[in-house]
């Protein structure tokens, strides 16, 4: 599988480190009356939808960026 | 339809025109008392011991595709309870038992040979960790013996013990754990107590509904406006050309991830780790084929020698914490089975027994206590490897 990197083209996918769903970006609020609901909706549900999924690749063998990659996670396409 | 060599014989002489179909292809009925989506291996499980063990006898098994076409049907066959942590152990050790007595109970043959199952330690500190988790198994009342490199050698002449990397130290040997035929619990239930309906033959009504569809969990249950601890992954298996026998059970690597065993035809059957990121295709990439097969290399060098003539890769069900669950859902009458990571195989027995347990008599069945779907919220993870929050990991 490759992934097309902006800035160096596209890359081999095994020079990447998945971390999962893109929405664990978007941290809650700590302060708020149910953080505790919130945070634990945030580290533990996922929606896994069968079509297409935006997620995180971290490039660990290249510049160590992180990418929000969208891909169909049925066929593979990037 | 009666099976012997003598109908065999009959219709092959008269061009195989009078075989029957085993199963009926009946249209669904308007109401059920409990309906199963899925079935597979757990769902077929779960309406089995729901007529046994319950007395019920209006179940309807509901499945997308034909029965024992999920994972029941491209698994590595793998039998086991070497597990650790409370409320694993007991509940896998339980299921080692149910495959100890299936046959009789089924009157059919499921080739659940118990050949043993060694893992490999390598050093010092695994060995270690191999002490504690024999003990707390012995403790669950479940087999376990630390070997030796000599008992290892005794076991396993073949292996790699020289290897500069990762010699082998000794193993940690399951002697009741081995392998069953992959999709025998599918083709056992066939005696009228499950009817396959297909979904879009209208609507159904059920008193119970219990979802059991690992894979596709999370699409199922988004229909009822559930989000899970889930995401789904591919596992991807491997089978070799057909070889004299060789490997006495199942034997794994302890510096990597990989496994293999020998099937009754002869094929070394073998796999490793998932491919590491979201996937329902059912197949996996070659990243993965390259690192299980130099973990092959580095335990058994004479694999290098032998052809792989098939592959494939199945949707898992990946959890939070690497367990499974067995629940209650907020919704009444709906029942959740999932999360089986790659090992659900070897909890078919007790997995259906437990499922069943739940949506006859809605407690949990004692060895099933821990597979809430809230555990995270309490902080209950049952974390075998310790991981955290990472599926993939798992």
């Amino acid at each position: 599988m490759l992934i097309n990197h902006p800035l160096l083209g596209p890359r081999d996918a095994s020079e990447f480190v998945y971390i999962g769903d893109a929405t664990l970006i978007d941290r809650p609020d700590w302060q708020t009356e149910d953080a505790d609901v919130q945070f634990h909706d945030y580290l533990y549900l996922r929606d896994n939808p069968p079509g297409e999924h935006r997620e995180l690749w971290f490039h660990e063998q290249g510049d160590r960026s992180w990418l929000v990659v969208a891909r169909n996670v049925t066929t593979h396409e990037v | 339809m009666i099976y012997s060599a003598w109908t065999i014989l009959k219709e092959g002489l008269t061009g195989n025109r009078g075989w029957q179909p085993v199963w009926r292809d009946p249209e669904p009925k308007a109401a059920y008392d409990v309906l199963i989506i899925g079935g597979g291996g757990h769902g077929l499980a779960t309406a089995y011991y729901l007529a046994k063990e319950h007395g019920l006898t209006n179940i309807a098994v509901l499945e997308k595709g034909w029965i024992g076409g999920g994972n029941v049907g491209r698994n590595t066959t793998i039998i086991r309870s070497n597990y650790m942590l409370p409320g694993n152990e007991p509940f896998y050790e339980l299921s080692l038992k149910l495959w100890d007595g299936l046959e009789q109970d089924f009157n059919y043959n499921a080739m659940v040979s118990q050949r043993g199952i060694v893992n490999l330690y390598h050093n010092d500190p695994q060995r270690d960790a191999f002490v504690r988790r024999g003990n707390t198994m012995r403790l669950a009342g479940a087999d376990a013996e630390l070997l030796d490199e000599e008992g290892i050698r005794k076991l396993c002449p073949f292996l790699d013990y020289d290897n500069a990397r990762f010699p082998i130290k000794g193993g940690l040997w399951q002697p009741r754990g081995g392998t069953a035929r992959h999709d025998a619990v599918a083709w056992t239930i066939k005696d009228g107590k499950c009817i396959g309906v297909e979904p879009s033959r209208g609507a159904i009504r059920a008193k119970k509904v219990g979802v059991s569809v690992a894979g596709s969990s999370s699409r199922v249950m988004a229909m009822a406006g559930m989000r899970l601890p889930i995401e789904t992954h591919v596992l991807q298996a491997f089978v070799t050309e057909g070889l004299k026998p060789i490997i006495p059970g199942v034997v794994t690597f302890g510096a990597g991830h990989f496994y293999i065993s020998q099937s009754d035809k002869g094929g070394l059957v073998f796999g490793g780790d998932i491919d590491g990121y979201n996937s329902y295709a059912q197949r996996g990439g070659l990243t993965i084929i390259e690192d299980v097969c130099e973990s092959g290399m580095a335990i058994m060098p004479m694999i290098g020698r032998a052809r792989v003539v098939r592959m494939w890769g199945g949707a898992m069900d990946m959890s939070m914490d690497g367990s499974p669950f067995i629940d209650k859902t907020a919704i009444d009458g709906l029942y959740f089975n999932g999360g089986w990571c790659y090992g659900g195989f070897k909890a078919t027995p007790a997995s259906g027994l437990c499922f069943a347990h739940l949506i006859a008599t809605d407690t949990p069945h004692n060895t099933a206590t821990v597979f809430r779907l809230d555990r995270f919220r309490r902080g209950a993870m049952i974390d075998e490897k310790g991981q955290g929050a990472q599926p993939n990991l798992h």
